[in-house]
């Protein structure tokens, strides 16, 4: 999430930004820099998403702090900001008795293109967003998937270098929502725009986004760059312990939670030394709430097998062993449990990412 | 973004002035207001009593015409602050019905439709925007008001001469100012309730009110005081006060001419006060 040394000013910076609605405060001193090409933001229903993309765009003034787009203040150079920006809004927008092409036509004059030059670009951005046999039709005409759809092309129309898409796929069955993820990550791979994608849809987040800012109260909660973690979370171990079958226990073996309740000393004592065990081969682990359960992250030069070989010799036996990685529900669920990643840290070395992943198993799990 | 190529690509042409971009408001308001053949015939229908009075002018300084139908130039309205003030009440009356129309619409519609953040999401402001907007009904009212009266004006004048412009530039000064003011409260007014009330039918039904009941209002407190004060709720009578006062004309009952000014000062900023309200791309509840 850092932005590189370079020249240009970054997508986004965020400086102690606070805005207050009378004694709330939405959003409560949020600091960053976000220079990605698709940047997700994340967060529960009032975390402080639309806020903060409304604050970016002049609709509400910060009670503090500062916020620059492209470098530019958003306080003392609004209006050059906005020139900047393409916003499509969450709720249903748009201006009825209009065809869709004299609607997108407009918002491209008015955020400065010259009355041909803006048609030109509306008849563009409606074929675009593959509304071009439809734009003559009023826009109250229009169904749910083609007014997202509009909006997109409205939000365009003036070829913004950063664009704000606040929930884009509400309320879309599920061909209209590929569709719009396709539109989505087409131009995000222009290379011409920057996108800021607010959503409570992880799996949109995911598959548009490269980097991901999380709100929670006002605040960013984590913020991390999704490749690099997808990188540097290495696979992880997921283990289930249980007991071996016993002698003098003719159904075999138990239960896990059998051996290994909070009230079984033995049990306990035999996972704790199973732990231990595994520890000393260099290994992270990161313990659930059931105890039976582990996250492992083994050493390269360490072999599963060594596992098996202390399980046998602890006495305990490994019930279950996959290999898992950290999704970005998992990043969701760390940040809203309240472990908080480094914010507009460089990426972590994979070693240290992976403690961080295994360390957060125990409150998300 | 060429569309072959259906591929996204950033604008890198010419862009406009950022003055420009507010003339693109009224001019997109003026060309919907014109697509409606009923608006088309009333905006026509405001254009009688200027061709009228263009007729009478003509006929005044047309000695053969005046032989034809057998009448001195004495049986002719004479061009003077009188008839300037009838002249401008009576395009005033219609210009607020053209208002009602017209203005009732500019902002509810994009109000009851969310388009505030389309608007506001780009490089204007909400000053700009309401500008954009009172330039729309100012530039229809003009046309009806001050424009034509000032035409006829220059229309005298060509015949009078350039002594009687001078004499009498009052009238054209009078008009203008009259006008100006007439049409400034009014748009704020009408913007304002548009605004505050979503649904156009009732907005107009709002703004007519106002002027109805204001009439009344002022009449009853009148009676029951014996006072002309009441004048003060009376948008219509204060603009008259003020009109016939800049023209020169016998001022009608009411509050003095300075009062009566203010008075419509102080309903244009609460016009103004009650758009920079509600103007907002979003509401927010606090």
């Amino acid at each position: 999430m850092q932005s590189p040394p370079s020249a240009a000013p970054p997508v986004i910076e965020l400086d102690d930004l606070r805005v207050r609605f009378g004694r709330f405060e939405a959003l409560a001193g949020v600091r960053g820099t976000f220079d990605g090409r698709a940047i997700g933001l994340l967060g529960p229903n009032g975390a402080g998403k639309t806020t903060l993309i409304h604050t970016l765009l002049g609709f509400h003034k910060p009670s503090s702090g500062t916020a620059r787009v492209f470098g530019r203040d958003i306080r003392r150079q609004d209006k050059a900001a906005r020139a900047l920006i393409g916003y499509m809004p969450e709720r249903d927008s748009f201006i009825p008795g209009m065809s869709a092409v004299r609607f997108v036509r407009m918002m491209g004059e008015l955020a400065g293109l010259p009355p041909s030059h803006a048609l030109e670009r509306a008849h563009e951005a409606l074929y675009y967003v593959g509304l071009g046999e439809a734009r003559y039709r009023p826009l109250e005409t229009y169904s749910l998937g083609m007014k997202q759809r509009a909006k997109l092309a409205q939000a365009l129309v003036h070829g913004p270098r950063l664009l704000f898409l606040d929930e884009p796929t509400n309320g879309l069955d599920p061909a209209g929502r590929e569709r719009m993820i396709r539109l989505v990550k087409d131009i995000r791979d222009s290379g011409d725009v920057h996108i800021v994608l607010s959503s409570h849809l992880l799996r949109d987040v995911e598959q548009c986004c490269e980097e991901v800012v999380i709100l929670k109260d006002g605040q960013i909660a984590r913020a991390c760059n999704l490749a690099a973690e997808r990188q540097a979370n290495r696979k992880f171990l997921e283990l289930e312990l249980g007991a071996p079958a016993a002698s003098d226990d003719p159904r075999g073996a138990r239960p896990a939670s059998a051996l290994f309740d909070e009230t079984s000393r033995s049990g306990v004592a035999a996972i704790d030394a199973f732990v231990d065990d595994v520890r000393a081969l260099g290994a992270s682990i990161a313990r659930g709430t059931k105890r039976q359960r582990l996250r492992v992250v083994l050493p390269p030069s360490v072999a599963i097998r060594a596992l098996y070989e202390r399980a046998a010799s602890g006495g305990v036996l490994i019930r279950h062993l996959d290999y898992k990685r950290d999704s970005l529900q998992d990043i969701f669920l760390q940040a809203m449990a309240g472990e908080s990643g480094p914010t507009s840290a460089p990426p972590q070395p994979p070693a240290a990412a992976a403690a961080v992943s295994a360390s957060a198993y125990e409150e998300a799990s | 973004m060429a569309v072959y190529e259906r591929v996204y690509q950033r604008y890198t042409g010419l862009t406009t002035p950022s003055w420009a971009r507010i003339l693109v408001l009224p001019r997109y308001a003026l060309r919907d207001v014109f697509r409606s053949r009923l608006l088309v015939f009333f905006f026509a229908l405001c254009f009688v009593v200027p061709l009228m009075a263009a007729a009478v002018i003509y006929a005044r300084h047309n000695l053969p015409l005046l032989d034809t139908f057998q009448l001195s130039v004495d049986d002719l309205i004479a061009v003077d602050a009188r008839a300037y003030y009838y002249f401008l009440d009576a395009q005033f009356g219609l210009g607020f019905f053209l208002t009602l129309f017209v203005g009732t619409g500019l902002v509810s519609r994009d109000l009851a439709h969310n388009a505030l953040p389309l608007y506001l999401a780009r490089p204007i402001s909400r000053a700009e925007y309401v500008t954009g907007k009172l330039l729309t009904l100012g530039l229809l009212l003009s046309a009806v008001t001050w424009i034509p009266g000032v035409l006829l004006f220059l229309f005298n004048g060509a015949f009078e001469g350039p002594g009687w412009m001078v004499e009498n530039a009052r009238l054209m000064i009078g008009t203008v100012i009259g006008s100006t003011l007439w049409l400034a409260v009014l748009s704020m007014l009408t913007l304002a309730l548009s605004a505050w009330v979503k649904w156009r039918p009732v907005a107009a039904f709002a703004l007519f009110m106002l002027y109805v009941m204001g009439s009344f209002f002022a009449f009853v407190t009148n009676q029951l005081f014996r006072t002309d004060w009441g004048h003060l709720v009376n948008l219509d009578q204060l603009v008259q006060i003020v009109t016939a006062a800049l023209l020169g004309a016998e001022v009608p009952d009411g509050p003095p001419v300075a009062v009566a000014g203010l008075a419509l000062l102080v309903f244009s900023a609460f016009g103004l006060l009650l758009l920079h309200l509600k103007i907002r791309a979003y509401e927010v509840v606090s």
